[in-house]
């Protein structure tokens, strides 16, 4: 795997080899001595066009637990007017013997141009209202835990509402592609003014009413909703849009027994989730943050070190 | 000047004789004795040289993108003899000086007559109007008035302006875009496509509502209408309605828009940003069918070259344009003429006449009859080619077309009697 730029490049098989790695490599985490010499020499370049903390780190910690050399830049957006092309800063890094860029960018598809103009591996954190792949495998390698401590495994009957945003979301359109791939049924949820363009022609369920499918799901994904939408005129307030799209005590009373409660996070409490669901004993939100670390890993190990067989852990 | 004399080509009648220039202007061939210049054209067509309503040329301002010179030359390569150039230019050319200094340059270095078209409002900022009056007075006899790049979205503004310029037979040519239905970061047709690539989307209504509204206002101030690169059904049967209404209302299609579609952008390549973006082909047959039956009135280009620093950049702000002086015709041909569509004469009226009289120049778009000026260009209709973008006139490289196959039919343009290109 050359790079990883968008959930629907991945079959089932490359997705259940990163899962499977992923599980192997959060072994690591208890350990006390956390590094793997795996990736030793090798090179990776966090370039974050956009900030983000939590993606950042979790990127930065996955690579320095494979023994690599992680360094970390934060450019800014690039503007016509002003600085220099996104071609430009990109090829400038590569001549310096990058062996892989994790790239932030808050463009649509910047991800995608990286890989064709360099030549070291790219791997997509997160590209304007696109892709979060890692984000889609990370919440699929807490699912698929969540579902095996309770004794079932596999993804088939498997129903997962993703509730929120979805016009802006990168988790959805990852989380949409990979889950598919997977076999777990999709429903998604959001007003009619949040909904994307085309979103009936994905294959999956959409409904603008999260009541009807709340008691039937098994995976509640509540995604942000981020500062911005809430006075984009997307809808009237914050309490309207608790009121019908958020995961209220009520809706969460109602969940089945054992459904799981995921969010990308950080989190709007008392907006698009409950406090009360947010630390709910199924909720798998720090599961998730967990999950990112060891997904990630993975992910750089796809990349850079070829299949899983062999790695000595 | 010499004079010249092109042997057996066929007009778009179907009949075929000989055609002597000199000083510039269509002669009796009787008269063609002494020193000349003889082009052989037996098998090819001649039709009157191409006019171009919308081309950005780029100087002043941005001459490592293209300049009048190099824009010209294009031009000439593509079979046109006139090309409108836009407002918006480094500076604005919103007064009388910015567009008398483009106009003369073009008559200096150029090798299309250059004719400005002025800013409606002052720096196209949408707020106050520019001096139009002075402009249309002045040497440069500018006629065609447009913001293009930007809507001009307040609706008094616009009123003002159709009103203003009907004193002295000038026209309003809009680019058509609601700027809070398709915003700044709006780059990609509003589709399945735009929601899966998750890039914001620019509806077809945001155009179509702009347009609905101007030819009421066009009605309202008795006044001129002239719509940019019309790219969506929604503004064909808006302007069709216009149209039968009795409004004085033009419109243009770009080549783009008559063979690109909006599938191109799916790798993020930034060569397909255009601004109104390319659409799906539901689009694209309303445009071809509104071309044939003159809804549309004309084919501009929208020939907008931009240097690599301005394309290499994310796809949301990459600017927008792409390059089309050199494809036009044989674009049109391909999808117009090769599919029965359209015949000759009414690709001769769409690609010269009528824009001529949009424009008001009038030693354009003329007749190949004796007496008239000599701008004309030879084509061989059969003749193609697989574009490639690296031997360009223009000094920049945004070509949507490079690597396909299409008809390459200019064998030479002469305008005003000289020579501009010859294969």
């Amino acid at each position: 795997m050359k790079h990883l730029l968008s959930s629907g490049d991945l079959s089932l098989a490359e997705a259940n080899s990163i899962l499977d790695l992923a599980d192997q490599m959060q072994q690591v985490q208890s350990r006390q001595v956390k590094k793997l010499p795996v990736l030793r020499g090798r090179t990776i370049v966090n370039v974050f066009f956009e900030d983000s903390t939590r993606t950042r780190t979790s990127f930065e910690i996955a690579g320095k637990w494979l023994s690599a050399d992680t360094i970390n830049v934060s450019a800014r957006g690039s503007s016509v007017s002003k600085g220099e092309s996104l071609r430009d800063t990109m090829l400038t890094l590569d001549s310096m013997g990058v062996d892989a860029f994790v790239i932030r960018h808050p463009s649509s598809g910047a991800a995608h141009q990286v890989a064709n103009w360099v030549r070291a591996g790219v791997v997509n954190a997160g590209d304007g209202q696109h892709e979060h792949p890692t984000q889609s495998l990370l919440d699929a390698l807490a699912i698929r835990q969540h579902f095996r401590k309770l004794g079932q495994d596999g993804w088939a009957g498997k129903r997962i509402a993703i509730v929120g945003d979805l016009l802006h979301s990168r988790v959805v359109r990852s989380n949409v592609l990979l889950q598919r791939t997977l076999g777990a049924q999709i429903v998604l949820v959001a007003p009619p003014t949040l909904l994307p363009t085309g979103v009936e022609t994905w294959g999956v369920e959409v409904t603008t009413d999260f009541d009807q499918v709340v008691a039937d799901i098994d995976i509640a994904m509540m995604l942000r909703v981020q500062t911005e939408r809430m006075t984009g005129g997307f809808f009237p307030t914050e309490r309207e849009y608790a009121d019908a799209y958020g995961l209220t005590l009520e809706r969460l009373n109602r969940l089945k027994p054992g459904a799981a409660i995921c969010h990308p996070g950080p989190m709007n409490r008392g907006m698009e989730i409950a406090s009360e669901a947010a630390d709910a004993a199924n909720s798998l939100v720090l599961d998730q943050v967990a999950a990112g670390v060891a997904v990630r890993m993975s992910v750089l190990y796809h990349v850079l070190g070829g299949a899983s067989e062999g790695i000595p852990l | 000047m010499t004079s010249i004399l092109i042997t057996g080509a066929r007009k778009v009648d179907g009949i075929a004789g000989d055609l002597f220039i000199r000083d510039g202007v269509f002669t009796d061939p009787a008269q063609a004795i002494g020193t000349l210049e003889r082009i052989d054209a037996d098998g090819l067509m001649v039709l009157p040289g191409l006019v171009d309503l919308h081309t950005h040329l780029r100087q002043p301002g941005r001459e490592d993108a293209e300049t009048i010179a190099t824009g010209t030359l294009a031009a000439a390569r593509g079979g046109f003899t006139c090309v409108h150039a836009m407002a918006n230019t480094d500076p604005v050319t919103d007064t009388a000086e910015a567009a008398e200094w483009i106009a003369q340059v073009g008559i200096e270095e150029g090798h299309a007559q250059v004719v400005p078209v002025g800013a409606v409002s002052k720096g196209l900022k949408g707020e106050e109007l520019a001096e139009l009056g002075m402009m249309a007075r002045s040497l440069a006899k500018v006629r065609v008035f447009s913001d293009d790049g930007k809507c001009v979205a307040d609706s008094m503004l616009m009123r003002r302006a159709l009103s203003y310029v009907s004193s002295f037979d000038g026209v309003i040519a809009q680019h058509s875009q609601d700027p809070r239905l398709a915003g700044p970061t709006a780059c990609c047709h509003e589709s399945e496509l735009s929601g899966r690539l998750g890039l914001p989307g620019w509806p077809a209504q945001a155009e179509s509502v702009i347009v609905a509204r101007d030819v009421q206002l066009a009605e309202l101030a008795n006044s001129r209408l002239h719509v940019c690169h019309v790219s969506t059904a929604e503004s064909v049967d808006v302007i069709r309605w216009a149209k039968a209404r009795g409004i004085q209302v033009t419109a243009e299609a770009t080549p783009h828009h008559l063979l690109l579609d909006t599938n191109l952008v799916a790798g993020y390549d930034t060569t397909f940003k255009v601004n109104p973006p390319l659409r799906t082909t539901e689009h694209l047959e309303a445009i071809r069918d509104a071309l044939a039956d003159g809804t549309i009135d004309a084919v501009a280009t929208d020939h907008a070259p931009h240097a690599p620093q301005d394309k290499d950049h994310p796809f949301d702000v990459a600017l927008p344009g792409m390059l089309g002086l050199e494809y036009a015709l044989g674009v049109v041909i391909e999808v117009m003429v090769n599919t029965g569509r359209m015949d000759w004469p009414t690709l001769t009226k769409r690609m010269s006449h009528t824009p001529a009289q949009i424009g008001q120049v009038h030693g354009q778009g003329r007749p190949i009859t004796i007496g008239e000026p000599a701008n004309l260009v030879l084509i061989d209709p059969a003749a193609r080619t697989t574009i490639d973008k690296n031997t360009s006139k223009s000094r920049s490289r945004n070509n949507p077309y490079h690597g396909l196959d299409l008809p390459d039919p200019v064998v030479a343009t002469i305008w005003a009697g000289r020579v501009t290109y010859r294969r």
